[in-house]
C-alpha cells in the first residue's frame, strides 16, 4: 500500500524518495540498536567470555589460564554436589511456586470484590515485597531456629515434635520456600488482580443470569480469562526460582547450604565454587550448565504457552 | 574460620549469576602515576603532597568513622596531623567477606587501596599471590610481632608482606555457676589448673561435667574445638614443601577427628557456631565452656546480657591457640608504596595498637604492646573483672606458629567441618560422615 502511495506522488525527488525508503527500513533497527549494543557488551560478551573461562584452569587474579578442554564440565557433572543442588533447586522451586500461585490467585480474587478501603488492602499485600530479602531471611531464620525457634515452640504447644529445620532436607526446603512465598505472593496477587480487573463484567453478569454459582464463575470465567497473565507469572517465577540465592544463602550463618548440602541451590554452588574456592573455571562451567537448563525450561514454557494460547482461542469461539 | 563465614553470609546478597559473569569489567583507576614518590619518611614539613587510601573491615579501631560511638583516639586524624602532607581516605567494609571479594577482584587488574587489610582466614589464599604485594620487611619492624603473626605473613622466599594489627590468642571462657552446680572447681585459677593439660584432659573434665550436671553439654560446638585442635598440628592438610594434599594420609588429623567425635556425642551442645540456637545457648546455659579469643568476649557479652557468671580462665588445652587477626598489606601496584608502607608501619606500631585496643578491643599482636599499661591493665567487668590484659598476653606467648596453610586449606577445612556438623546434626554417623569428607577432599584441586 505504501508503494502505491509513493508511485502516485511523483513530485518527490528520487533522492528524497530514497531517503524516505531508507528511513522506513532502517530506523526501526536504529531505534532498537542501543538495547542490542548494551546487551552485546553486558550480556553477550560475558556469556562468551564465561564459555572461554569454563574451558580453562583459570586464575582470575593473574588473569590467565591453561586450556583444559571439558575437564571442568566433567568434574561438575560428576560432582555429587551439583546433582544435589539441582534437586534442591527444583524442590524449593516447586514448593514455593505452586502454593504461591494458588494463594496469589485466591488473594487476587478476594481483592477483586468490592472491599472497603480497597487501596489499603491492595497496597497491604505488597508490603512484604518491599522488605529487603536479607531482612526477611534474618527474621525467618529466628523463627526457624531448631531448638529455641518460635515455630518449633508453637508446634510444641499443639503437641507436635520439634522439626529439624536446618538438618533435614524437606523441612529446610519448606522453610526456605515460605520465605520466598512471603515475599512474592503479594506481588503476584497484584499482577493477577490487574488481569482480573480487565475481564469484562458482562461475562460475569451473563454467567450469573445463566445461574452459575460464585465458584463456577471463578473457575469458568475468571481463570480462563487470566490465562495469559498466569503464564507470564509462571515464566517469571520459573526464571526466578531456578536462580534462587538470597534466601537459602541466608538460611544459616555459614551460607554454604548445610553440612550435607541439604539446601544448597545451584546458584549457591556456583557462588561458593567461584568466590569461596576462587575456582572460576569450574564456576563458569556451572554458570553455563545453569544457562542451558534455563534455556530448556524456556523452550518448555514456550511450548506450553503455545498450547495454552491455542486452546484459549478455540475456547472463545 | 567460622568467623569469616558468618561475616561472609551477612554480606552475601549480591546476585551470584551476575558475580560470576562480570569479572571482566574491572579496571585500574590508579591514574596519578605522574606524582614523584618522595613521600614521608619521618620528615614532614617540606614533603610533597601525598594522598593515600586505606581499606579495612569490621572495626579495627583506627578511626571514629567506624562507629557511632566516639573512640578515645582517632589514629587517622593523628597521622594526618603528624604528617600534614598526607591525606588519608579511609574506606571501611562492613564485613571481612566483602573485603576478601574486593581484594581478589582487584589484586590482578589493579585498583586496590594503597594499604589493604587482610584477615587471617583468607591470608593463606593471599600468600599464593605474595609477589603482587610489597615486601615490607625492614630493620624498624624486626621482632615487632609475636612469632606466629610474623610467620603468617612471611612467604616461602622470606618476604614479609603484611604488618600484623590485632590477633586472637585463646583462653577458655566458662560459666562459673554451671561448673559449681556440676561439682567442679569454679574460680578462674582453679579452672586454669583443672584444664591445664592435653585435649584428653579437657575431654576428661568434660565427662565429669556431663556427669555432674546431669547430661548438659560441656562445650559449644565440635567445630570450635576442631579448629583449636588442628591449629596445634605441625602439619595438617597440606605438605609445607610441595603444597600437595596430605590430609587423607595424615593419621594425626583422623585421630583428632575420632577423639573429638567420641567426646562430642555427650559433651557438645550440637549447635552450629553462630546459629540462632548457639547464640541462645550463650545465655541459657546450654553449654558451659567455649574456646575464647579476645574478640569473643564482646560477642558473649552482647548476647548474654542477663548472665552474670561468664568468666575467663588463663589456660588453653595442649598449649596455645589463635583464632582471628589481621595484617596490613601494601599492594605492589600502588602508586605511593613508600608512603603507604610508612602509614602501615605507624599504624601497627605497639603504641598505636594499644590505642586501637582501647578504642575497639582489638587485641594487639605486638610484643611491646603487652607491656603497655592500657593493654596489660585491662579488665573486663562483664567477665567478673577478669584481668584480660594479663591473661591474653600469656595466651599470645603460648601460641606456636600454626600448621602450614596453603591453597586448599579452606576447602579441606570446610569439608571436615561439614563432616563434623553432619555428625552433630545426626545426619550421619562419624565414619559415614568422614567418608563423605574424603570424597569431597578427593575432588579438590
Amino acid at each position: 500500500m505504501a508503494s502505491t502511495d509513493l508511485d502516485t506522488s511523483k513530485a518527490y525527488s528520487p533522492w528524497r524518495q530514497r531517503m524516505g525508503m531508507w528511513d522506513r527500513k532502517a530506523s526501526p533497527y536504529l531505534y532498537i540498536a542501543p538495547f542490542f549494543i548494551v546487551f552485546a557488551i553486558f550480556g553477550l560478551f560475558p556469556i562468551i567470555y564465561t564459555a572461554v573461562i569454563s574451558l580453562m584452569d583459570w586464575d582470575t587474579i593473574r588473569n590467565s589460564g591453561e586450556y583444559i578442554g571439558f575437564a571442568n564440565f566433567d568434574y561438575v557433572l560428576n560432582d555429587r554436589k551439583f546433582w544435589v543442588s539441582l534437586r534442591n533447586t527444583f524442590s524449593i522451586f516447586l514448593l514455593s511456586s505452586i502454593p504461591q500461585l494458588i494463594i496469589a490467585t485466591f488473594i487476587a480474587a478476594m481483592l477483586d470484590h468490592h472491599l472497603k478501603a480497597r487501596t489499603f488492602w491492595r497496597m497491604g499485600v505488597l508490603v512484604p515485597y518491599v522488605v529487603m530479602p536479607v531482612a526477611v531471611a534474618l527474621i525467618f531464620s529466628q523463627l526457624y531456629a531448631d531448638e529455641y525457634g518460635l515455630v518449633n515452640h508453637w508446634l510444641g504447644m499443639v503437641g507436635i515434635d520439634p522439626i529439624a529445620w536446618h538438618k533435614e532436607v524437606i523441612p529446610s526446603h519448606v522453610a526456605i520456600a515460605s520465605m520466598v512465598n512471603f515475599r512474592w505472593i503479594g506481588y503476584n496477587a497484584l499482577i493477577m488482580l490487574a488481569a482480573m480487573q480487565a475481564i469484562p463484567r458482562e461475562l460475569y453478569e451473563a454467567a450469573a443470569l445463566d445461574g452459575a454459582s460464585k465458584a463456577r464463575r471463578f473457575f469458568s470465567v475468571t481463570l480462563p480469562q487470566i490465562r495469559p497473565t498466569f503464564i507470564f507469572v509462571i515464566i517469571t517465577s520459573t526464571i526466578g526460582g531456578l536462580q534462587i540465592f538470597d534466601e537459602p544463602r541466608m538460611f544459616d550463618t555459614a551460607g554454604n547450604g548445610g553440612a550435607d548440602q541439604q539446601w544448597l541451590t545451584i546458584t549457591m554452588y556456583m557462588y561458593n565454587t567461584g568466590w569461596g574456592e576462587l575456582n572460576f573455571g569450574r564456576a563458569s562451567a556451572i554458570a553455563w550448565l545453569l544457562f542451558l537448563i534455563i534455556i530448556v525450561f524456556g523452550l518448555l514454557n514456550f511450548w506450553l504457552t503455545r498450547r495454552f494460547v491455542s486452546s484459549d482461542q478455540s475456547g472463545s469461539k | 574460620m567460622s568467623f569469616t563465614r558468618r561475616k561472609k553470609m551477612l554480606a552475601a546478597t549480591a546476585g551470584a549469576a551476575v558475580a560470576a559473569l562480570t569479572l571482566a569489567a574491572c579496571s585500574s583507576d590508579g591514574g596519578d602515576t605522574d606524582s614523584t614518590d618522595e613521600a614521608t619518611g619521618g620528615t614532614d614539613t617540606s614533603a610533597e603532597e601525598v594522598s593515600l587510601t586505606l581499606a579495612t573491615f569490621n572495626t579495627p579501631g583506627f578511626s571514629n568513622s567506624e562507629n557511632d560511638a566516639e573512640y578515645q583516639y582517632d589514629l587517622i586524624e593523628e597521622y594526618m596531623e603528624l604528617n600534614p602532607n598526607v591525606t588519608i581516605t579511609y574506606d571501611r567494609k562492613a564485613e571481612s567477606g566483602d573485603a576478601r571479594e574486593n581484594f581478589f577482584t582487584k589484586l590482578g587488574p589493579g585498583g586496590l587501596a594503597d594499604v589493604e587489610m587482610v584477615e587471617v582466614d583468607w591470608m593463606p589464599e593471599v600468600m599464593q599471590y605474595s609477589d603482587l604485594l610489597t615486601d615490607l620487611s625492614s630493620d624498624a619492624v624486626d621482632g615487632r610481632w609475636v612469632d606466629y603473626v610474623e610467620a603468617g605473613a612471611t612467604d616461602a622466599d622470606g618476604r614479609l608482606i603484611g604488618y600484623g594489627t590485632d590477633t586472637g590468642p585463646q583462653g577458655v571462657c566458662y560459666r562459673a555457676d554451671l561448673f559449681e552446680a556440676a561439682g567442679l572447681p569454679s574460680t578462674p585459677d582453679e579452672v586454669a589448673t583443672l584444664l591445664d593439660g592435653d585435649w584428653a584432659n579437657f575431654f576428661a573434665v568434660g565427662d565429669d561435667y556431663v556427669e555432674g550436671s546431669g547430661g548438659s553439654a560441656f562445650y559449644d560446638s565440635a567445630s570450635g574445638v576442631w579448629q583449636g585442635m588442628t591449629n596445634q598440628l605441625d602439619q595438617a592438610y597440606e605438605d609445607p614443601d610441595t603444597g600437595e594434599l596430605i590430609v587423607l594420609d595424615n593419621d594425626a588429623v583422623k585421630a583428632n577427628y575420632d577423639q573429638l567425635m567420641a567426646a562430642s556425642e555427650t559433651q557438645s551442645s550440637h549447635f552450629g557456631q553462630w546459629s540462632e540456637d548457639w547464640f541462645a545457648g550463650l545465655s541459657n546455659g546450654a553449654y558451659a565452656t567455649m574456646l575464647c579469643p579476645p574478640w569473643m568476649l564482646g560477642v558473649i557479652e552482647g548476647n548474654a546480657t542477663d548472665t552474670t557468671d561468664w568468666n575467663l580462665a588463663n589456660v588453653y588445652p595442649n598449649g596455645g591457640g589463635n583464632w582471628g587477626g589481621s595484617w596490613l598489606t601494601v599492594p605492589a601496584s600502588g602508586s605511593n608504596i613508600e608512603a603507604a608502607t610508612a602509614l602501615a608501619e605507624w599504624l601497627t606500631a605497639p603504641e598505636q595498637q594499644a590505642k586501637a585496643f582501647a578504642n575497639a578491643g582489638t587485641y594487639p599482636s605486638q610484643v611491646a604492646a603487652y607491656d603497655d599499661e592500657a593493654v596489660s591493665g585491662a579488665v573486663n567487668a562483664f567477665f567478673n573483672d577478669a584481668p584480660i590484659g594479663e591473661i591474653f598476653a600469656d595466651r599470645a606467648q603460648a601460641v606456636v606458629p600454626s600448621p602450614y596453610k596453603g591453597e586448599y586449606y579452606f576447602q579441606v577445612n570446610d569439608a571436615i567441618n561439614n563432616a563434623l556438623t553432619r555428625v552433630e546434626d545426626g545426619t550421619d554417623d562419624p565414619e559415614a560422615s568422614w567418608d563423605k569428607a574424603v570424597a569431597d577432599i578427593e575432588g579438590i584441586g
